[in-house]
């Protein structure tokens, strides 16, 4: 793989890391405590003490957006774990075994499909109450339909190559074949989309906080500073804009790093030399 | 003055030189052939001519047609490609558009040369009945489609038609009618040929002057019959003894026992039918008998879709009989409930070396799998196992750490066979074992195969619709048609005094030898 073809690539895995360290360095270090409120010096703007302002509590901003990146990014990547985990068997199993498992596995993940996800979230709060925790089954479980159509898609192009067959005159059962043969060969559609979910995720996310449903305080996270803010919005933007941007910014820099990966993992996309 | 004239053209992609200085003529009128292994840049010089080169390709060299050198622009170009030149490419599947009935594809072609001409009197000129411009490209076989493609390419009356390959996908029989159909129209029509292909039988059939590409270098040119008669090239001459599949003979030990026999092996497909009648079922295997003794060498032939392959899928446990059962060395099996210990008894060769490795293993990997049927194998055996087995088909156990992608395609089909070999089987199914691999490599893997066979003992059936290659090996030839075997014999007598109308086809398809 040559790296230096695909500058999304690096463009995006570069944000995503920078975004990812921000993150994890919340987990030792922040500027200031999260919860430490002080309505004293509320509202101020971007200064040397506060880089990005603090909020209507008196929190640093700054502090903030480190804690709510890495609650976002724990959430979807959760969320993908658990898609991927589930989904890529579902996949796998649809495409070698075709017949009634291949029906009852797609019209699983259609009526998955059905419902919207808020829907369900909504349904995971009244059930059990709103968190963090809630929010990444809720993300979690659409992302499995998800998995298992890209997956079984990649399988069911390779399961129909000779390599296939010559795994079953060597007498290796279905499931062995899945996980030898099938499995390394759509890793790299698995890695793609995950990146895309990935993406998605956080977005799924900030909506759930958002509306109350996700994060709860004192905890925080993107969505729930964006909250947090709206009620500020026009005598203080600037609270809105800081986690709206960030939010952004993580989505294009995944998108980014995603597109580049398809594209460096794709051998059909390759330069002549290689191929030939 | 010629039509083509190509001096010194050079194609090359970054470092990679494809094309490295050929050059050749092509008059008015005249059947040109272009000769060469896959990756020579045969198919790349037939689209510098047409103008097509990828944008990624560097071109060098003069090629002028009618006098004057190619155009620049690339709607003159567009408009020469349109009314002078028809091109024919070798899959017609994906050259067609499949939403599209036929007859307005070739309606398409003849309303952008505005030359006028009539759909159906196209079609009754390839050899089609007006009736198929009715039809999807699905809907036709393979000799049909590129019967379109044909009528297409005709569409503008071109003043030169060139053919990549246009037969490599058909089967024998198809094959020889089409070549027959490009010669009749070439002379009907006094247009020019250029004809690109491996197949030296297929280009000594078609054309009056050919040229030999070697790596992209030209290394013999001339009249048909002097280069492939008496070739003066090394590379040529080896060709020519590939075409004619000359193998060292080989002492065929007298059969055994019966090893494998079917009895009314029945295999039916359900088709989609519209809804709510069910579809027809298409029988694909019909009632075969048949035996095959120890030590033999059986050939299987037929068109495409006559069910060879299915047949064999049944036969190494792939796929299920619907009716009639197989007795291998008396034990009884259906298909895929074939026993585990009867399974390392049997193997399979596949046709396409390429999708038979998974590009994600070793090639060790890859080979060690059969292993697992030997479970009374010790595992420090299997390392010499795989040692052992990849020196019997001339490679260097060295490799054995190596990925698919880093093997040609005869090696591939080398490493394929020893993988079938792994757990010494007495019975090995060859799924037109040389088909997919270059003319020159050819002879040498059907050498190979024969030598195993003597030091193995192995039994063999070999489906192919190669004739030359089945009276080279064969000791029994079965005929197949439409799923049944129609008839049977051993191949010197069945080609020279075939009975049934299958086998007269087949052997009146066969392309009379080079040289």
């Amino acid at each position: 793989m040559r790296l230096p073809r695909h500058p999304s690539l690096i463009i995006g895995l570069a944000a995503t890391a920078v975004f990812v360290a921000l993150a994890l360095l919340s987990l030792v270090w922040t500027p200031y405590p999260i919860a430490q409120i002080d309505i004293a010096r509320r509202f101020q703007g971007p200064s040397g003490a506060h880089w990005l302002g603090t909020d209507f509590f008196g929190r640093d901003m700054a502090s903030l957006v480190m804690s709510g990146t890495l609650t976002s990014f724990t959430v979807a990547a959760a969320a993908v774990v658990i898609g991927a985990g589930l989904g890529v068997p579902l996949g796998l199993a649809a495409a070698i075994w075709r017949g009634p498992v291949e029906w009852l596995i797609l019209r699983g993940s259609d009526f998955v499909f059905a419902f919207p996800a808020l829907v369900v979230a909504i349904l995971i709060t009244a059930l059990i109450g709103p968190g963090a925790i809630n929010a990444v089954v809720a993300i979690g479980v659409f992302n499995i339909p998800v998995f298992a159509r890209v997956a079984r898609g990649g399988a069911l192009t390779v399961v129909s190559l000779d390599f296939v067959a010559a795994a079953r005159l060597a007498g290796l059962s279905n499931a062995a074949i899945a996980r030898r043969h099938l499995l390394p060969n759509i890793m790299g559609l698995v890695i793609v989309q995950a990146t895309i979910q990935l993406a998605l995720g956080i977005l799924a996310e900030a909506g759930l906080s958002y509306i109350g449903l996700g994060t709860q305080p004192p905890a925080t996270s993107l969505g729930l500073m964006l909250r947090d803010a709206q009620s500020l919005f026009v005598l203080h933007p600037f609270l809105s804009l800081v986690p709206g941007l960030v939010i952004i910014v993580i989505v294009i820099a995944l998108n980014l790093a995603g597109d580049g990966l398809r594209d460096a993992l794709d051998p059909r996309l390759k330069p002549v030399e290689s191929a030939a | 003055m010629s039509l083509v004239e190509v001096a010194n053209l050079s194609i090359a992609f970054g470092a990679l030189q494809a094309v490295d200085g050929i050059g050749f003529a092509i008059g008015k009128g005249e059947r040109f052939g272009l000769v060469g292994e896959s990756g020579s840049g045969k198919t790349l010089t037939a689209l510098a001519i047409a103008g097509l080169l990828p944008e990624t390709a560097r071109r060098e060299g003069t090629i002028r047609f009618d006098g004057a050198p190619l155009p620049h622009d690339e709607r003159a170009l567009a408009r020469l490609r349109g009314k002078r030149i028809g091109m024919v490419f070798q899959e017609p599947m994906t050259a067609l558009n499949p939403l599209m009935k036929v007859g307005r594809q070739i309606g398409e072609a003849l309303a952008l040369t505005k030359a006028g001409g009539d759909i159906g009197a196209l079609l009754t000129e390839v050899g089609l009945l007006p009736t198929h411009g009715e039809r999807y490209p699905h809907q036709l076989s393979g000799g049909q489609r590129q019967r379109v493609m044909i009528a297409m390419a005709l569409a503008s009356a071109p003043d030169i038609l060139i053919a990549d390959e246009p037969t490599s996908a058909l089967d024998l029989v198809t094959q020889a009618k089409v070549l027959d159909l490009i010669a009749a129209l070439c002379d009907r029509r006094g247009m020019a040929l250029m004809f690109i292909s491996h197949d030296l039988k297929a280009v000594a059939r078609l054309c009056t002057r050919v040229a030999v590409l070697q790596r992209g270098r030209m290394v013999e040119a001339g009249e048909t019959a002097s280069v492939f008669g008496a070739p003066g090239d090394g590379y040529t001459r080896r060709l020519v003894a590939a075409a004619r599949m000359q193998l060292p003979e080989i002492a065929h030990g007298s059969p055994g026992g019966v090893l494998v026999a079917t009895r009314g092996l029945t295999r039916r497909f359900r088709q989609p039918g519209s809804w709510p009648l069910p579809g027809k079922p298409l029988t694909a295997v019909d009632k075969v008998d048949f035996a095959v003794r120890t030590g033999e060498s059986i050939a299987l032939v037929g068109p495409s879709g006559c069910g060879k392959t299915t047949l064999a899928r049944i036969l190494v446990g792939l796929d299920t009989a619907n009716a009639g059962s197989i007795a291998f060395d008396g034990r009884v099996y259906h298909g895929a409930d074939l026993s585990p210990d009867l399974r390392r008894d049997l193997s399979l060769v596949f046709q396409d070396p390429f999708s038979s490795f998974d590009p994600r293993m070793s090639v060790a990997q890859s080979l060690a799998e059969p292993l697992r049927l030997l479970d009374g194998l010790p595992p420090e055996m299997h390392r010499q196992r795989l040692a052992e087995n990849v020196a019997a088909v001339g490679l260097e156990p060295a490799m054995l750490t190596r990925f698919p992608h880093e093997f040609s395609g005869g090696q591939r089909q080398r490493l394929a066979i020893a993988r079938a070999l792994m757990t010494r089987p007495k019975f090995l199914v060859l799924d037109e074992p040389v088909s997919a691999l270059d003319l020159s490599v050819r002879a040498e893997v059907l050498a190979l195969l024969m030598r195993l066979k003597a030091d193995y003992g192995l039994t063999y059936l070999v489906i192919s619709h190669d004739l030359d290659m089945v009276a080279a090996i064969a000791d029994r030839v079965l005929v197949m048609q439409a799923g049944r075997i129609v008839e049977e014999g051993k191949p010197a007598e069945l080609f020279t005094n075939p009975r049934h109308e299958m086998t007269r086809e087949l052997v009146a398809a066969r392309l009379p030898a080079v040289g």
